[in-house]
């Protein structure tokens, strides 16, 4: 069953993106190198850049669809997106980080939701603390945590690893993989590391310069990964 | 320690009054006129930077007179907000809070511009995906970030206000109890013999009161950076 689907075009300096692929459950990698326009996609994803021409289509419904002069606003668009560097609020402590999305929707409190997914990421000990307090590791699980919690119909997790060093970098992929088989959102995962998403992917799309090059399973991180090539 | 005449009392008073309601109506103003002029380009901008500063380089003398032309009864604004609002500024407590707000707004102004500008927002970007419309942005991300700089603006634009003289004689003059705040009252008792003591109370009082608010600043400001950073 398809959830997302999406085909973008959109000139960046040089680059002419032109992205089309299809999203299921799981975790659909989009793997290629620095460069190649995988943030573009997921933040044109997210609504936070205008595609020139195309559509995006979440669980059925129309984000973006630049005949139609549909433009879904990202506040509406209701996908968690975890960024490279957290972002979380330094006003804010880490319970009340995590409690944003449900307040800025308006949903009623979900002490049981709050609790499972605090409990699967294991950041219980950080609630009362400020971010500026917390490990990069920790940073990142809870920007994780407050995504989920706003109760995506998808996840988008931009190189959530890449500030990380290699021993941080083990210790939240167990998570990320228990994320993916525990709660059942579809997520978008951005990487330029094949190591990490032959953990994490079921799907992969392989993108150069801004053009889908390849899409199929696990097989397309191997023979012909980028960081073996490069 | 004071040992103040009750008119001296009044001088006081009024000094904070006025003060006060000069700080807390430019709030709203320079919070909005800041977020213009740090966010928003727009025709015209370059015009209103010049004239919200302008205040800081005329002779106050200068602005008390055209606050007098505009806003005194027979000025086009004061007769239009008397016709239809009752409101008066001229020779009232009024007219000084509203002299002392225009002169201290350009105080207030630029470190709320300052920390508008400094804000990654990149922030907010995170609190739309999170569901938050463009105005809860600005109210749970925006404007709490931005807190140490409203504090600053407050706290310099409430002493530019403590301390403000030319502009305000200049528009309501300087009449006991009505419009004489101790800027103007300190002015008045040198100016007649053996008035010095008394000037002296209100000289001391006012290094009391210009301490006092810059401490209060110093403690808000650290509280904000705490409870930002953490430490």
């Amino acid at each position: 069953m398809t959830v997302l689907a999406v085909d973008v075009e959109k000139k960046l300096g040089a680059l002419q993106l032109s992205v089309r692929f299809e999203a299921a459950g799981g975790a659909t990698a989009l793997f290629g190198p620095s460069g190649a326009g995988k943030t573009s996609v997921v933040n044109m994803i997210a609504g936070m850049l205008t595609p020139d021409r195309g559509s995006v289509a979440l669980d059925g419904t129309t984000l973006f669809d630049a005949a139609a002069g549909i433009n879904m606003p990202p506040h509406l668009r209701r996908i968690g997106y975890v960024f490279q560097e957290g972002r979380l609020f330094p006003h804010l402590s880490v319970r009340q980080n995590l409690d944003y999305g449900r307040r800025m929707s308006g949903h009623p409190r979900d002490p049981d939701d709050f609790a499972r997914i605090v409990a699967l990421l294991d950041i219980g000990h950080l609630l009362e603390r400020r971010p500026r307090l917390l490990s990069g590791g920790e940073r990142q699980r809870v920007a994780v945590g407050r995504a989920l919690l706003m109760r995506p119909g998808l996840l988008l997790l931009d190189e959530p690893l890449a500030s990380l060093d290699a021993g941080r970098k083990r210790e939240i992929l167990p998570y990320l993989v228990r994320l993916r088989d525990d709660a059942r959102v579809p997520m978008v995962y951005v990487s330029h590391t094949a190591a990490e998403l032959r953990r994490i992917a079921t799907k992969v799309v392989r993108l150069d310069a801004g053009r889908v090059v390849a899409a199929g399973g696990l097989e397309l991180l191997d023979a012909t990964a980028l960081d073996e090539l490069e | 320690m004071f040992d103040l005449s009750p008119a001296e009392w009044t001088a006081v008073e009024l000094s904070l009054r006025v003060s006060i309601v000069a700080t807390a109506f430019a709030v709203p103003f320079g919070i909005a006129i800041g977020w213009l002029l740090a966010r928003k380009n727009f025709w015209g901008k370059t015009v209103l930077d010049g004239l919200v500063h302008l205040p800081l380089v005329l002779p106050p003398v200068v602005t008390g007179y055209l606050l007098l032309i505009s806003f005194g009864r027979r000025g086009p604004i004061g007769e239009f907000l008397y016709d239809y609002f009752g409101i008066v500024f001229s020779f009232r407590w009024t007219g000084a809070a509203l002299s002392c707000g225009v002169m201290g707004f350009p105080l207030m102004i630029r470190p709320i511009r300052l920390a508008l500008e400094a804000i990654d927002r990149r922030l907010e970007d995170a609190a739309a995906t999170l569901g938050a419309n463009n105005v809860l942005v600005f109210f749970t991300v925006t404007l709490p970030l931005a807190l140490p700089g409203v504090i600053a603006g407050v706290v310099l634009c409430f002493a530019r206000a403590l301390g403000e003289f030319g502009a305000t004689i200049t528009f309501v003059s300087n009449i006991p109890g009505e419009t004489q705040t101790i800027s103007a009252a300190i002015y008045t008792l040198t100016q007649v013999p053996g008035g010095d003591a008394a000037a002296g109370r209100l000289v001391l009082l006012s290094i009391v009161l210009a301490f006092a608010a810059l401490f209060a600043s110093e403690w808000l400001g650290r509280r904000a950076t705490i409870r930002f950073h953490g430490e």
